[in-house]
């Protein structure tokens, strides 16, 4: 009897197995990758805002301090969003006649306060707290990047678990002195290790056992 | 809910057998404990139940959905959840302040200083606010009446504040008018009753303490002298008022110094959990209930009808009805030399009674009697002659003038009213915030003859049954948006701040009164201020800061009055009249008791205190007519038990008719070991008919049968069972049942889980709880050993002794933490979420069933730290953190309860639906920022309260300082009036809770498993009188 199948048969059901094993890998990969993309964690996206306001503007060309608006940064959990009586400190006499500032003249006079879009999101059960990570030696800019460098803020981290992990697994990678926290321009030194395992030791910072405690951040 | 209809009793079920319950009991020795009826009974339903932390789920789906439908919608959805999860983020918006309050940093909670009043009582505050949303209510620790501590309703208030159901705008016969308009009536009612100087005008309060209110209502009636002010408080306390009256010829407020007494006395008085001072009181005593206390351990005998917090702390404990603690009253005042007649002593127990007057002679000024609000005023006059007599008077029992403003007999006061309603002499008639039509006694007839006033103005926070009869209703504030004071019960004038704008536009009492003076568009905040700036004088501006700041005025406080006794008044209370006395045969006495849970009614709609398992009888959403087992048992009323078809530990009652005074009600009994035979106790507060959606419809109304004359009660009662009428109750004593490994039999379990002992034998002893058990040592686990705890290692300690049961807790827990309500139906199925229950177990033989000794143990997640939970769990949503808890990580979890399963303390809870409200706008200003609102399908527990823990633990590393003793304090342990609850870090020796684990009482419930549980009991201790031996000598 003859053969019911003829021999290149076998090679093109290798050939489907192996390609189907690709396209599942693929597919994986691929969803790996959407998972991780911008499109999902909203990294790099810049999102519009009620008002254009610009932090290369009042950061970088002003020099103002981040703690000038975001008051509550080194006290809260929350940095604050400063209040419209904060942007009249200044532009109730600069630019007060500017177009692009009547939102804020408006919401002064009205009392109906600014809806700003917020950059970074994070899930309802995970609880951040600013002031901690910046007693303990975390910069701005670790997290938030470049922000005097920022005409309109977008998040350059993924805020997701993984990236807290880096971190709190080994917060030498990313510790500096006090005294730069603020400062936007930081470099890390080439000896960013051995400062961080010094600056570790000298802010009393916790185990990665106990920075990796599900309730340091979940409740 | 169907939980109304009345189905019959499951066919496979058989009623509970009450003589196989005492068979059980008879010849058991020794310390013996026990959890309910049906554990003794042997019922096989009751060993099920042990073996089954969550019923079978046979009946989730709802009838009328079958497979096919349910696959159909289940794939659907499925489908669209797929694509949710896809997506971008949600957009979010920041809205900042346009002016940022000075002082408020957003992220970060404010206290404001305020007070509760609750009828002739008041308790300092202080509430918690997130950017201006009031979350959670804690104790003042500086204020006299709280110390700290709260009760349950103080707790529960901040729910009622955002009840979407409170009534929200004025409204004329139903129609919303503006209050500019109600304000053109009062005018025109004014010129109406001017010519008559107020002849038609009548104002219906309840108590009142504050002292603004008290000062305008002064200046109305002084501008229509013809007007009447009437008075009345459901639960109220007028035979307190009378006894004075009838003991010193005047009205004297009496409050005590339980620190002071070695000995205390109760004649029917919760005095640990209700009235005035109660939060003082239950301090007080439990700081001298430790067996090492300094001036020794004090001893209280209970003398009561209903069982209560207080007469399960009691060491020993009289069961009587209403009238005999009178008759009691009487004997131990002729025992004590004051002159009354002896006769009625008899059927007594004579050693009882020989032994508690020589206690009370050996402590002479040491020593009180406290006499129960619902005793009658003779009760209360005769107390007053044993403390005088005893010397107490001045040190442990101080009289001042009465805290109240024009105390009135409110009985006869609303009984005033009513007839002058009746004869048509009422015009206008004010009702501020009381509820007559369904509170005052049924012989009144409140509701037609309210109708005879022509213009019937009525302020409530709910539309409640009074506000359905009247033209106008006002909405009240609550007492967090209103300025108003009020006097607690040493005297001590206490601030109302609000801490919030009237959410739903509601006015103040002080703003209504004001509206018929001279300004009527006055705020709250002018009339107290204005008040106190007449009454403080010199630099008010300083003395007022000072009061908000504190939350009442300093020195304010009454001063002691001397006030002489009237012998002739003590004699004539000491002659009995009518039934009272003891009565051979069943002669049926009624009881009426406010709710421990919604009081007189005004809670009714509060899902909190619904959802509470009451204190002795656990039972939720329902009131019932208490009974003793052999009451039932003569009248053939039992209740059967469902462990079937996802009816787990689900109750149905026998209905009984109760005629009384004419008047009839159908109710659902309940069976109370320790109640008097003959005694029905029934609770006020059910049985709502406008209270809103969660308070209508819920158990029976017991004012139907109140009358003016008797109000708490008296005889010749009728009761007869209703057959073939049975009534779902949800009673959670049979939920979350402890079973032990290898167990011969259940109760020998009991007997180590809540651990007792009598002074003596602790002195004998004092590590006689920790030889009860052995605990196996450290190294001896299944587990590699790889928990180290260098740094904090967080731990609890409850004490049992200290403990009375008051719930106050469990409520402070579901506030903190945002655990929602399930309702009847859900509890009834065994799955309410509550994260600290506190369990009840009865003591003692045969005779335990009139009269046993009752244990509670607060139960939270024992964050062991070999814990069985962790190891089962597939999705690692249950960790253990470097501090030793046993984290739960809500969104890893998938809802497979094996933790659960595998818990044998059984304090995990499972959301099986969406129990928590994400629709309903104002309920969300009531959660906790700091704590994730659950989800269906989620498996929760106690985290020793983690937010708390994270802020302290934040604030100590800012300051690189390790976290101080106390500076961490649990929701439970705040609330705690009895100091029951510790937290703190195991690892630091000088910490409290290292040294309570330090106490040779300390026990870890089920340590022999090896577990390490980080809570851990250190054990009760009573201080019986050695004159009356143990059993017998308990009862009567």
């Amino acid at each position: 009897m003859a053969q019911i199948f003829h021999r290149s048969t076998n090679t093109l059901s290798r050939l489907t197995i192996y390609l189907s094993l690709i396209l599942v890998a693929a597919f994986l990969m691929v969803t790996d990758r959407i998972q991780r993309s911008g499109y999902i964690t909203s990294a790099n996206v810049v999102v519009e805002q009620p008002i254009p306001f610009s932090h290369k503007h009042h950061v970088a060309d002003d020099g103002i301090d981040c703690r000038y608006c975001h008051t509550s940064v080194e006290t809260s959990a929350f940095a604050g969003i400063p209040p419209t009586r904060t942007c009249m400190n200044c532009h109730s006499l600069l630019f007060a006649d500017s177009p692009f500032l009547e939102p804020v003249r408006a919401s002064y006079r009205t009392g109906v306060p600014i809806e700003w879009n917020r950059v970074h999101k994070l899930a309802d059960f995970v609880y951040f707290d600013h002031s901690i990570h910046i007693a303990k030696g975390i910069g701005c800019a670790t997290c938030h990047g470049q922000v005097d460098q920022m005409p309109l803020v977008r998040q350059v981290a993924s805020l997701q678990m993984e990236w807290c992990l880096d971190c709190h697994r080994q917060p030498e990678k990313y510790l500096r002195p006090k005294d730069q926290v603020f400062n936007m321009s930081y470099q890390a030194p080439s000896n960013q290790i051995a400062l961080g395992l010094q600056l570790k030791q000298d802010y009393h910072i916790r185990s990665a056992q106990e920075l990796t405690s599900c309730s340091t951040c979940h409740r | 809910m169907n939980c109304k209809d009345q189905k019959p009793a499951h066919r496979d079920a058989t009623p509970l057998d009450l003589a196989a319950v005492r068979a059980k009991l008879e010849g058991k020795k020794g310390r013996h404990y026990w959890r309910s009826l049906e554990e003794l009974a042997d019922d096989p339903r009751f060993a099920e139940m042990l073996h089954r932390e969550f019923p079978r789920h046979a009946a989730e789906l709802r009838p009328g959905v079958d497979r096919r439908a349910f696959l159909k919608v289940m794939g659907a959805s499925l489908a669209f959840a797929g694509l949710a999860g896809c997506g971008a983020k949600p957009e979010e918006k920041i809205v900042p302040y346009v002016r940022q309050p000075e002082g408020m940093i957003p992220g970060v909670e404010q206290y404001y200083a305020t007070t509760m009043t609750l009828g002739g009582s008041a308790i300092g505050l202080l509430v918690e606010t997130h950017e201006g949303r009031p979350t959670k209510v804690e104790g003042n620790p500086k204020h006299p009446a709280s110390l700290g501590a709260t009760d349950v309703f103080a707790q529960a208030s901040v729910l009622e504040l955002y009840d979407p159901d409170r009534s929200s705008v004025v409204t004329h016969l139903g129609e919303i008018r503006p209050w500019s308009s109600l304000l053109t009536e009062i005018q025109s009612a004014m010129t109406e009753q001017g010519a008559t100087k107020g002849a038609g005008l009548r104002i219906l309060t309840g108590t009142v303490v504050s002292p603004t209110l008290a000062d305008q209502m002064e200046s109305l009636l002084t501008a229509f002298p013809a007007a009447k002010w009437h008075q009345w408080e459901a639960a109220g306390t007028d035979s307190v008022r009378e006894g004075a009256r009838l003991a010193f010829g005047r009205y004297v407020n009496t409050y005590y110094n339980i620190e002071k007494a070695d000995v205390i006395v109760s004649l029917d008085a919760d005095f640990l959990t209700s009235g005035a001072g109660c939060l003082r009181y239950a301090r007080e005593f439990s700081r001298r209930r430790l067996p090492d206390a300094p001036g020794g351990m004090t001893r209280l005998y209970a003398v009561e009808s209903m069982p209560t917090s207080t007469g399960a702390m009691a060491d020993h404990r009289l069961p009587l009805r209403p009238s005999e603690v009178h008759a009691f009253a009487v004997a131990l005042a002729a025992k004590l030399g004051l002159g009354v007649p002896d006769s009625i002593a008899k059927g007594l127990n004579e050693d009882w009674i020989a032994a508690v007057v020589r206690d009370l002679q050996q402590h002479r000024g040491a020593s009180v009697v406290i006499a129960g609000e619902q005793q009658p005023a003779e009760v209360h006059a005769l107390a007053h002659a044993m403390n005088h007599a005893l010397g107490n008077a001045g040190v442990t029992v101080i009289h001042t003038d009465s805290t109240e403003a024009r105390p009135t007999n409110q009985v006869a006061s609303l009984a005033d009213l009513a007839n002058d309603l009746d004869a048509g002499r009422v015009q206008t008639l004010v009702i501020l915030g009381c509820n007559p039509v369904y509170d005052a006694p049924a012989d009144l007839v409140f509701e037609p003859k309210i109708l005879k006033a022509g213009r019937r103005i009525h302020l409530s926070s709910y539309p409640d049954e009074t506000s359905a009869l009247c033209q106008w209703h006002v909405p009240m504030t609550h007492f967090m948006e209103a300025w108003s004071d009020a006097r607690v019960h040493d005297g001590t004038a206490s601030i109302v701040q609000p801490l919030i704008a009237p959410l739903y536009g509601g006015k103040s009492a002080h703003e209504l009164i004001a509206a018929f003076g001279r300004d009527p568009e006055a705020s709250g905040y002018d009339i107290v201020r204005a008040y106190w700036k007449k009454q403080l004088g010199g630099d008010f501006e300083t003395a007022w800061r000072r009061a908000l700041n504190d939350g009442f005025i300093s020195g304010t406080q009454l001063p002691g009055v001397n006030v002489a006794l009237l012998p002739e008044a003590i004699r004539s209370a000491g002659a009995l009249t009518g039934h009272v006395g003891f009565i051979a045969g069943f002669v049926y006495e009624i009881a009426f008791r406010p709710d421990p849970a919604v009081y007189d009614g005004r809670f009714a709609n509060n899902a909190w205190l619904e959802e509470l398992p009451k204190p002795i009888t656990r039972l939720t959403w329902d009131n019932a007519a208490m009974l003793s087992p052999r009451t039932a048992q003569a009248l053939g009323l039992s209740y059967t038990i469902d462990s079937t078809g996802g009816e787990h530990g689900q109750i149905h009652v026998d209905r009984a008719r109760l005629d009384y005074e004419g008047r009839t009600l159908e109710a659902a009994t309940w069976i109370v070991p320790g109640l008097p035979d003959g005694l029905v106790v029934l609770h006020l507060g059910y049985g709502r008919a406008r209270a809103g959606k969660v308070g209508e419809g819920l158990g029976f109304n017991a004012n139907t049968l109140r009358t003016s004359t008797a109000p708490w009660g008296g005889f010749g009662a009728q009761m007869r069972k209703i057959s073939g009428s049975t009534y779902p109750l949800a009673c959670v004593q049979f939920h979350s049942v402890i079973e032990g490994p290898g167990q011969a039999s259940t109760e020998a379990r009991v007997h180590e889980l809540v651990r007792v002992a009598t002074l003596d034998e602790y002195r004998a002893n004092p590590k006689f709880a920790q030889q009860m058990m052995e605990e196996p040592p450290q190294g001896l686990t299944l587990y590699p050993n790889a928990h180290e705890y260098n740094g904090n290692a967080w731990a609890l300690s409850i004490d049992l002794n200290r403990c009375n049961g008051c719930n106050a807790c469990v409520v402070a827990c579901q506030s903190e933490n945002n655990i929602p309500v399930v309702g009847k139906e859900q509890v009834m199925a065994g799955r309410e979420m509550h994260w600290i229950r506190v369990d009840r177990y009865y003591e003692g033989g045969p005779e335990a069933l009139e009269n046993p000794e009752t244990h509670f143990q607060p139960v939270t997640c024992m964050q062991c730290e070999d814990a069985p939970c962790e190891v089962v769990c597939p999705v690692g949503a249950t960790n253990h953190s470097a501090e030793g808890l046993n984290d739960m990580v809500y969104n890893r979890c998938v809802g497979t309860r094996y933790c659960s399963n595998n818990c044998p303390y059984k304090v995990r809870r499972f959301n099986f639906l969406a129990y928590s409200d994400w629709d309903t706008p104002a309920l969300k200003m009531l959660r906790n920022p700091e704590v994730t609102v659950r989800s269906r399908g989620v498996m929760e527990k106690c985290t020793y309260c983690i937010q708390r823990i994270t802020k302290a633990r934040i604030a100590a590393d800012k300051e690189d300082r390790p976290v101080r003793d106390g500076e961490i304090v649990t929701a439970c342990q705040q609330a705690c009036p009895s100091e029951a609850i510790v937290f703190g870090n195991k690892n630091d020796s000088s910490s409290r809770v290292a040294a309570l684990k330090a106490n040779p009482r300390n026990y870890g419930m089920l340590a022999e498993l090896g577990v390490r549980p980080r809570t851990t009991y250190l054990a009760a201790v009573r201080n019986p009188n050695p004159e009356l031996e143990k059993g017998g000598g308990r009862g009567a």
